[in-house]
């Protein structure tokens, strides 16, 4: 009995850990990541850009949606399902401050929204700049 | 534990099975409680298949078809609403165990649209063309739009609210 408390302790602990949510990240420290991502991907990289963010965005990129298409042009307002309606909260941080705070989250949906929207993956350029453009709008 | 606690434990979940099952009999009868009635929730379900869409009952689909639905979310109804691994499983299970009990294969292959189901044409079958073009309505998975109680899985008629 007792012998299988001390077992179960570091399982507990352990189970504990595992089950808490990942250390929650600010935008920046994503930013950061992307940067470094981005180095990596193109020894030519530079710097991330606002306004190519924006453009990237607002554009099309040979599919039926943008992103815009669904978190409409203004990202610091509420958005819409392209297809079903369904309310989407706003993407720019600064009104959403649970935005790009959880990398398993900011996975999932580049992954999706980037097949959706372009049909292949998002370089972490493509995607460093459009979080750039993202922290700069002010609610 | 003792020899009195695990006769109690093994009683009270004797009982919550039993009550379980005597609750899905009763809803077989009446086809549209059947329908509607809510199972126990998931959270990684609600999440997940919630954020799109209103998070469907999973009695409104036979097990086989949610498996095709789950084994291609990559091509989701022409999104990619892929996951990973372990909410895939998860919401397998959870989607498996509370699937409706009706098969509805379609030239030998589940059928994956609620909508085509025969349940949804019949209960629908009042519905005028207007209100499914209605830009308001938009598409027949917005549930929302007329069952005001869609997002917390209340379909009851009483809720219904067509917009004009």
């Amino acid at each position: 009995m007792f012998r299988k408390i001390i077992v179960s302790i570091p399982a507990l602990i352990a189970a504990v850990l595992l089950s808490t949510p990942a250390h929650a990240l600010t935008p920046e420290e994503v930013l950061a990541d992307f940067k470094n991502e981005a180095k990596q991907e193109s020894p030519a990289f530079q710097e991330f850009s606002a306004t190519r963010g924006e453009q990237f965005f607002k554009q099309k990129h040979g599919q039926e949606w943008s992103c815009s298409s669904c978190h409409t042009n203004n990202p610091a307002a509420t958005g819409k399902h392209a297809k079903t309606d369904k309310p989407i909260e706003p993407l720019a941080p600064a009104a959403n401050p649970e935005r790009f705070t959880n990398n398993k989250k900011i996975a999932k949906w580049f992954k999706r929204n980037c097949n959706d929207v372009l049909d292949r993956v998002c370089t972490s350029q493509e995607k460093g700049d459009v979080l750039t453009y993202l922290l700069t709008i002010k609610k | 534990m003792t020899l009195n606690h695990k006769k109690f434990f093994t009683s009270v979940i004797t009982a919550l099975f039993l009550s379980g099952g005597m609750m899905s009999i009763a809803h077989a009868e009446d086809d549209d409680d059947y329908y509607r009635a809510k199972p126990a929730g998931n959270k990684t379900w609600q999440t997940e298949c919630g954020s799109c869409h209103v998070a469907f009952p999973p009695r409104l689909l036979p097990a086989e078809s949610w498996r095709a639905v789950m084994n291609g979310l990559d091509k989701h109804f022409g999104s990619d609403a892929s996951l990973d691994e372990a909410s895939t499983r998860e919401i397998t299970t959870y989607l498996e165990k509370n699937a409706g009990k009706r098969r509805n294969d379609v030239a030998g292959k589940p059928l994956l649209r609620i909508t085509e189901t025969h349940w949804f044409k019949r209960e629908h079958d009042e519905v005028s063309q207007n209100t499914w073009k209605n830009p308001k309505v938009k598409s027949p998975s917005n549930c929302a739009a007329c069952h005001t109680g869609a997002e917390k899985g209340n379909y009851s008629e009483h809720g219904i609210h067509i917009p004009r």
